[in-house]
């Protein structure tokens, strides 16, 4: 008999891995900066796991959910003509943790950006307040050079991340009117 | 008024510093960026950008290092520019001293051309023709 958890795990074993570390944009102007929040929450595996008896997110997936914020907005910048990989974290400074309950937003700039690259620049805020300071390079990776070997999983976006750009701008739980 | 000499290099190093994590001291004039700072790759992008930035310039690909002519068979014989190649790299990078290099033109040792010294250089150029 097929279980009801059965049948969802194999459902997940079909899907791509859910990589994603930012849950809704709430900002995103073309070109120019984009917002996105994630609640942290005790559903979490790695919460549980980092620091035993101590649930914390690790700031490494904070990094990570700067990367997504700013590589969806860089890759749309440039209608998704290349694809985009995050190539060196210029900045990762943290002043505090956070934990269950709590609600983090990466706020994303483009500092600058042509055929070659991508800079920006980035505050977290935890509740509300600036906790952190997360400033990235991307590189445009063409599908010329994808020949030369790059794995495919190092691009930042995939259709998931698309589909969440999607979702603000027809207004979902968090978008308003994506402009 | 331009800056002076002074000026550009402690920017230049204040640049690098951030850019490649080192020390103020390490960045002397004579170090190389790839072999005594560390710098990959990604690191020159990284540079080029600040330096656009804290000069208000705008840096071409290819004309801080042109390594397309390093990626040209035509300039390069095994390991060893040729003499054409390395005339081409002389004309290309004025910025450059290229007093060891010509010696022994390995390829393998090509990016010991980019000193904190070449990027000095290289910085008064571009701001002098601005």
């Amino acid at each position: 008999m097929v279980t009801p958890v059965a049948r969802g795990i194999e459902a997940r074993d079909r899907s791509d891995m859910r990589w994603i570390w930012i849950d809704t944009f709430v900002d995103f102007v073309s070109g120019s900066r984009a917002s996105a929040v994630k609640n942290v929450t005790l559903a979490e595996d790695h919460l549980h796991d980092h620091v035993p008896g101590h649930p914390i997110l690790p700031p490494s997936l904070m990094i990570e959910g700067m990367a997504q914020t700013a590589g969806i907005l860089v890759g749309e910048a440039r209608g998704f003509a290349e694809n985009v990989i995050l190539a060196k974290i210029r900045v990762a400074e943290f002043e505090d943790y956070a934990g269950p309950g709590d609600q983090l937003r990466y706020d994303a700039e483009i500092e600058s950006i042509d055929e070659r690259a991508a800079m920006t620049t980035g505050t977290v805020l935890k509740n509300g307040v600036k906790v952190g300071r997360v400033d990235l390079i991307f590189s445009h990776v063409n599908q010329a050079e994808q020949t030369l070997g790059l794995p495919d999983h190092n691009f930042v976006f995939t259709d998931q991340f698309v589909d969440l750009l999607a979702e603000f701008r027809a207004g979902g739980p968090r978008g308003e009117s994506g402009e | 008024m331009a800056p002076s000499r002074d000026e550009v290099f402690s920017k230049v190093r204040a640049v690098l510093t951030e850019a490649l994590g080192v020390d103020d001291d390490e960045v002397s004039p004579e170090a190389t960026l790839q072999g005594d700072l560390g710098a990959e790759s990604i690191d020159f992008l990284d540079i080029v950008f600040r330096l656009e930035k804290e000069f208000s310039i705008k840096i071409p690909k290819g004309e801080l290092f042109p390594e397309d002519i390093l990626n040209n068979p035509e300039y390069v014989d095994e390991d060893r520019m040729t003499p054409t190649g390395l005339d081409k790299l002389k004309a290309a990078m004025p910025h450059a001293d290229f007093t060891q290099f010509e010696q022994n033109a390995v390829v393998s040792k090509v990016f010991d051309l980019i000193t904190v010294s070449t990027i000095v250089n290289y910085v008064e150029i571009k701001l002098e023709a601005a």
